[in-house]
């Protein structure tokens, strides 16, 4: 019994500490607290059954409450409403509580879960690491250990794998076919003329003039055949296109098939019968090779002279940064067309500089950063992008400074280059004017003042070092440091001290982005490019076609319109026509 | 004193009747024109609008029968006895003054402070 009273005792005390708390607290908290205490107060709970345990509440939400308690007030599991109506009571407390909120911070939001991954990729964060570099003090920022390989090394290795493209065999498979089918059809009219010397001679009509006239043709035509073969086909292949070259195929096919039924003739009506007419023999082989001839005129006009005569002007836009430039093409396929590009890409286009694509992160990231939201509901997850669009939206209507930044950070890094740009000038120029060309009749100077005589390479590296610091500093200011060597400079400044270029020829390679020609390696393989397109590539080019040309890191897309058609009409005018008046103010008097 | 083409012309004019002179066996007027549709409006010293290719007095003799008559350098004369003088080249012009029958010509001159001088009166009235 004394047990049972101290028990009752506890249960009382603990009433006692329940009763000590704010009053401002829910019911429900309460019967919570209660509910938790355990079994002590079970007996003297009457009424409804002790709630089930309620939710956790959600970590942000937890934050929240230390300021909006009052919103619990409504949230009474242990009324005796019904569930359905509690739930509509929950929506609109929520609801009212949103609303609460954002009356309270000043700002049109809607509930948002914080993005889980970062906002700004992997990309812009190195960007970042070099604009760290710009300054006077290198300071070299490593972001790994000593014996991991950093990301950046990564891609420039997998770089460097792609660049390198070992030699595929199947490149060679088109030329040598063609090649063996060119040989069979040149060597066959001299085997047309050989076999029945060699195998029937004796039978053979005798035959005089007539025939040595066509032997002397029939040489000279084939000789004109092998030059112009040699002239027109025997190239290296400069690419490798992923689809087999139409008209080259239809041309090895007629070829083909040309020779073959000229065998096929020659067969069954010389070599079977034993024919005896020989002069009828060689003029059957003085026609094939005119019709050889005659084919390698068709296969000229396909191949090179058709695509000549410009009709399509193509638009090429690198996604990267926007350069764009016009062309003008003939009738082409879409494949042999992009070839036609990527040979004016390599020499027109400034060279691709990633360092110089995006806006400073200083700029971009201010957007993010100034705009608080909260999620209340968790299970948003599956209302993304609405909450994306809302996001967006609210941002639009935020007013918006960041373009103020923009101008003003463009103006001062133009500010920059060009002071940069002046000391580089003045340094070049003062640099060289330290040395000068000896001439052969020049004696060498009185023994008393020795002048030591320098190859190019020498000269260049004793005339480098003024220039250095001011080139250095030029170069990473335009972002142009990875493409200019330390070697690379010093071959160049000895390449212009041999040839006598002046300063300013010397710093054309810096000042401007030169086309990506000027910046390959010799020792390429080959560039790795895809060919994007909707249609076939072996199809014609015609209007409001698209492709674009893909490599790792940025693409051209190439767009396709008609050159117009010209109505040209004739003014005639007599030179006699041109005749002149004064204007003037004449005065009469009456 | 501009013109939109297409539109009737309105001005204030004043009337000049002036009397030829015989001179010898001339008819003289005493004054002397300028412009013309044929003439280049640009250098016409006495037009407001410089596209206007009327016809404008230059000058005008001193005791001539124009000055007795009221005519002022700087007019732009809109009719000469009927006949219009705003689109006419300037040989025309001189052929409409200087015709040997006519000893009177009837001008019909408009000159800016004519324009000026009926506005400040206007304005002295109030509208009705």
């Amino acid at each position: 019994m004394v047990a049972s009273r101290a028990s009752k005792i506890d249960s009382l005390r603990s009433t006692v500490d329940l009763l000590k708390l704010p009053l401002v607290l829910s019911t429900r908290s309460i019967s919570e607290r209660k509910s938790q205490l355990g079994g002590g107060g079970g007996a003297r709970k009457a009424g409804p059954p002790p709630p089930p345990p309620p939710p956790p509440p959600p970590p942000p939400a937890t934050r929240d409450n230390m300021d909006n308690e009052s919103q619990y007030s409504g949230y009474s599991y242990k009324s005796s409403h019904s569930r359905t109506s509690r739930k509509h009571r929950d929506r609109r407390e929520r609801h009212r509580s949103k609303s609460r909120d954002s009356s309270s911070r000043g700002d049109k939001s809607v509930t948002i879960q914080a993005p889980g991954e970062p906002l700004l990729d992997a990309e812009s964060t190195r960007g970042d690491d070099r604009d760290d570099n710009w300054g006077e003090t290198t300071t070299v920022v490593t972001g790994t250990s000593v014996d991991s390989v950093s990301n950046e090394d990564l891609t420039r290795v997998s770089k460097d794998l792609e660049e390198s493209v070992p030699l595929r065999c199947t490149r060679f498979a088109g030329p040598v076919l063609g090649g063996c089918l060119s040989l069979f059809a040149l060597l066959t009219p001299l085997a047309f003329l050989v076999l029945p010397q060699a195998l029937w001679r004796e039978a053979l009509d005798p035959c005089g003039t007539p025939c040595e006239g066509l032997y002397v043709s029939l040489a000279f035509k084939l000789l004109v055949l092998l030059i112009s073969s040699w002239a027109l086909f025997l190239r290296p292949a400069r690419s490798a296109l992923p689809r087999f070259f139409v008209f080259r195929c239809l041309l090895m096919v007629l070829v083909f098939l040309f020779v073959a039924s000229y065998w096929l003739f020659y067969g069954v009506r010389v070599l079977e019968p034993r024919e005896r007419d020989y002069r009828g023999i060689v003029e059957y082989a003085a026609s094939l090779v005119d019709a050889l001839l005659f084919i390698q005129y068709l296969a000229l006009v396909l191949l090179e002279v058709r695509h000549l005569q410009p009709a399509f002007c193509l638009k090429v836009v690198r996604s990267t940064d926007g350069v764009s430039r016009f062309y003008n093409v003939g009738h082409l396929s879409i494949q042999r067309a992009s070839v036609w590009v990527l040979d004016h890409y390599y020499t027109d286009f400034p060279v691709y500089n990633p360092a110089l694509l995006n806006l400073p992160k200083s700029i971009l990231s201010k957007k993010m950063t100034g705009f608080k939201v909260y999620s209340l509901d968790e299970s948003s997850t599956n209302n993304s992008t609405g909450q994306s669009r809302a996001m967006i939206a609210a941002a639009a209507r935020r007013r918006d400074n960041s373009h103020n930044e923009f101008y003003y950070e463009e103006a001062e890094m133009d500010r920059r280059v060009r002071k940069r740009k002046a000391r580089l000038v003045v340094a070049v120029e003062e640099a060289f004017t330290h040395i000068k060309r000896l001439h052969d009749d020049e004696v060498a100077a009185s023994p008393k003042h020795p002048r030591e005589v320098m190859d190019p390479r020498e000269a260049a590296q004793a005339i480098f070092a003024p220039m250095a610091r001011a080139m250095q500093k030029y170069l990473r200011t335009t972002r142009q440091q990875p493409f200019h060597s330390m070697e690379s400079i010093l071959s160049h400044l000895q390449f212009c001290i041999t040839h006598n270029m002046s300063p300013k020829a010397f710093l054309e390679r810096y000042l401007s982005p030169g086309p990506t020609m000027q910046y390959q390696r010799e020792s390429d393989r080959g560039r790795q490019w895809t060919l994007v397109s909707e249609e076939p590539v072996t199809s014609a080019l015609r209007q409001s076609l698209v492709f674009s040309l893909r490599r790792l890191d940025f693409a051209l897309v190439v767009t396709v319109t008609p050159l117009p058609f010209l109505r040209i009409g004739e003014e005639f005018i007599d030179p006699k026509s041109h005749k002149f008046v004064m204007r003037l103010q004449s005065e009469t008097s009456v | 004193m501009s013109f939109i083409p297409g539109q009737p012309v309105t001005a204030v004019v004043q009337r000049v009747e002036i009397q030829k002179l015989c001179e010898g066996d001339h008819l003289i007027l005493g004054f002397s024109i300028g412009g013309g549709m044929d003439q280049d409006p640009v250098q016409n010293p006495y037009s407001e609008d410089k596209t206007d290719k009327g016809i404008y007095v230059t000058r005008v003799t001193p005791q001539g029968p124009a000055e007795k008559a009221g005519l002022m350098m700087g007019d732009k004369i809109m009719q000469v006895n009927g006949w219009d003088m705003t689109m006419v080249t300037h040989d025309q012009a001189r052929k409409r003054l200087t015709k040997k029958k006519e000893d009177v010509v009837r001008l019909l001159v408009t000159r800016k402070s004519l324009e000026e001088a009926v506005k400040h009166s206007m304005c002295g009235y109030p509208k009705q």
